[in-house]
């Protein structure tokens, strides 16, 4: 992948998955090691989000890069009205690779086709993300040993999650069944239920969260916001009835973990987080490994421990 | 004369130009628009509502002393993807050529998506066309798609 860009995880095939993931074992391996110190990463978030800014700059840290940018457009000359094409052709002046995020949708394609340098899309709007996506396939592999002919459960807002969307899409090349858990309002999108059929895959419709936790070998949690709700009634009635807490889990799969791009907000309570099964924090950390593997494939160097 | 231009001709009939045929009859007003037909000074003429075997009622535009170019044939190709063009000089069909969808193209229209970089910025629309038969476009930047009836021409 080097000199490519990472756009969206549409852009990958199977065997470049595997080779990310690959190298990310190396990075947990060892993560420690300065083979970018030669190197200057740009982050430039035009929209704030500290939790994927820190995984990245962690993850350039520890492989010695420097690092510069910008974590809030509001200070930057974006505010006086530059053009992103002007801001990316700039900063692929003075840096070795660009980490963005932005809020305009496309943004992340527009800017790989003006950089001189690989760009890698932290979020897009709501379109893409696809290192989350990459973090979550790497958690996948890594709790369950393989990402081939899995049971995953989704659960919570499936039409508006971008998260979820790109995860089903990505478990499409892998043989998954769908277990989709949501409420009326919020279902997968007939697009993304589109790839699924396409692929000749499985999935299943619930309502209720009970009904998948003992069959699943994967249990995807994420949040469900409140401004998706036109009538605040609807909110309070469904929102208590997709939180996980551990007597849930009691009749689980062993090999069963639970997963949440995080933040959370109460869809999993605490009194899970002792649970073994427990995976979502792990899964956090597991994303700086992966931006240190497409960090140093997309700069074209290899890690001392190869 | 043959019967087919004979019945070409129905309209009436041009010495030099090109004449749009086989278009739905409710896109004959945005064939116009968007070529900029209505602006133009060379002499137009156009039907509706004509018999036609393939479409049931069609539409058609004639135009004198004018050969539209790439870009103008693709968007009559998106406006009416089964629409034929009939090049004509002095009275004679020197060329007849169905026109098809490209797989992919830029600019023309709208990007349906409010929140996509191309209604943002002053960036070229790209789109690819994954279905010819019902007209929807995947845009290159946001990956939204744009179904037939959002099209919104430039
Ligand atoms: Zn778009």
């Amino acid at each position: 992948m080097k000199n490519k860009s990472l756009i969206s995880i549409h852009d990958l095939s199977k065997e470049e998955i595997y080779e990310i993931l690959d190298l990310a074992e190396k990075f947990e391996q060892k993560p420690k090691q300065r083979i970018l110190r030669d190197y200057i990463v740009a982050t430039l978030f035009f929209e704030p989000s500290t939790r994927t800014r820190l995984s990245f700059e962690s993850a350039a840290n520890q492989l010695g890069a420097r690092i510069i940018g910008f974590s809030d457009a509001s200070n930057s000359s974006v505010q006086k009205g530059e053009s992103l094409k002007d801001t990316i052709m700039t900063v692929s002046l003075y840096s070795d690779i660009i980490v963005m995020r932005h809020p305009i949708e496309g943004s992340a394609r527009l800017a790989s086709e003006v950089s001189d340098v690989p760009i890698i899309n932290a979020g897009d709007g709501a379109n893409q993300h696809p290192t989350q996506c990459l973090l979550d396939l790497y958690s996948i592999r890594k709790t369950q040993g393989t990402l081939d002919n899995l049971n995953i459960a989704l659960v919570g807002d499936l039409k508006y999650g971008r998260t979820v969307h790109s995860l089903v899409e990505a478990m499409c090349k892998f043989n998954a069944t769908f277990h989709l858990v949501s409420p009326d309002i919020l279902k997968l999108p007939s697009s993304v239920k589109q790839h699924i059929k396409d692929a000749h895959l499985k999935y299943e419709q619930y309502t209720d969260l009970e009904d998948v936790t003992d069959k699943v070998d994967i249990l995807y949690m994420t949040r469900i916001q409140r401004e998706r709700f036109s009538e605040p009634m609807e909110y309070e009635r469904v929102k208590n009835a997709y939180i996980l807490h551990n007597n849930m889990l009691d009749n689980s799969k062993p090999n069963l973990r639970v997963l949440h791009p995080m933040p959370r907000v109460n869809e999993i309570n605490e009194d899970v987080d002792c649970n073994p099964k427990a995976y979502y924090f792990q899964q956090a950390l597991n994303g700086v490994y992966v931006r240190q593997a497409l960090l140093s494939n997309m700069l074209g160097v290899e890690p001392e421990n190869k | 004369m043959n019967k087919i231009t004979q019945k070409e001709l129905k309209v009436s009939a041009i010495e030099n130009g090109t004449v749009i045929d086989h278009i739905p009859s409710d896109k004959v007003f945005q064939v116009i628009r968007i070529l900029g037909l209505d602006k133009m000074l060379n002499q137009i003429t156009f039907g509706m509502n004509l018999e036609s075997k393939k479409l049931g009622k069609k539409g058609i535009i004639k135009v004198s002393n004018t050969y539209f170019e790439k870009d103008e044939i693709r968007k009559i190709s998106i406006a009416a993807p089964h629409a034929t063009l009939i090049i004509i000089k002095n009275f004679e069909v020197i060329e007849k050529k169905k026109i098809d969808l490209p797989d992919e193209f830029e600019g023309i229209v709208k990007c349906f998506n409010p929140k996509c970089i191309t209604n943002h910025q002053k960036v070229m629309q790209h789109f690819k066309v994954m279905d010819k038969e019902n007209l929807v476009l995947q845009c290159h930047y946001c990956e939204k798609f744009t179904k037939k009836e959002n099209i919104e021409f430039l």
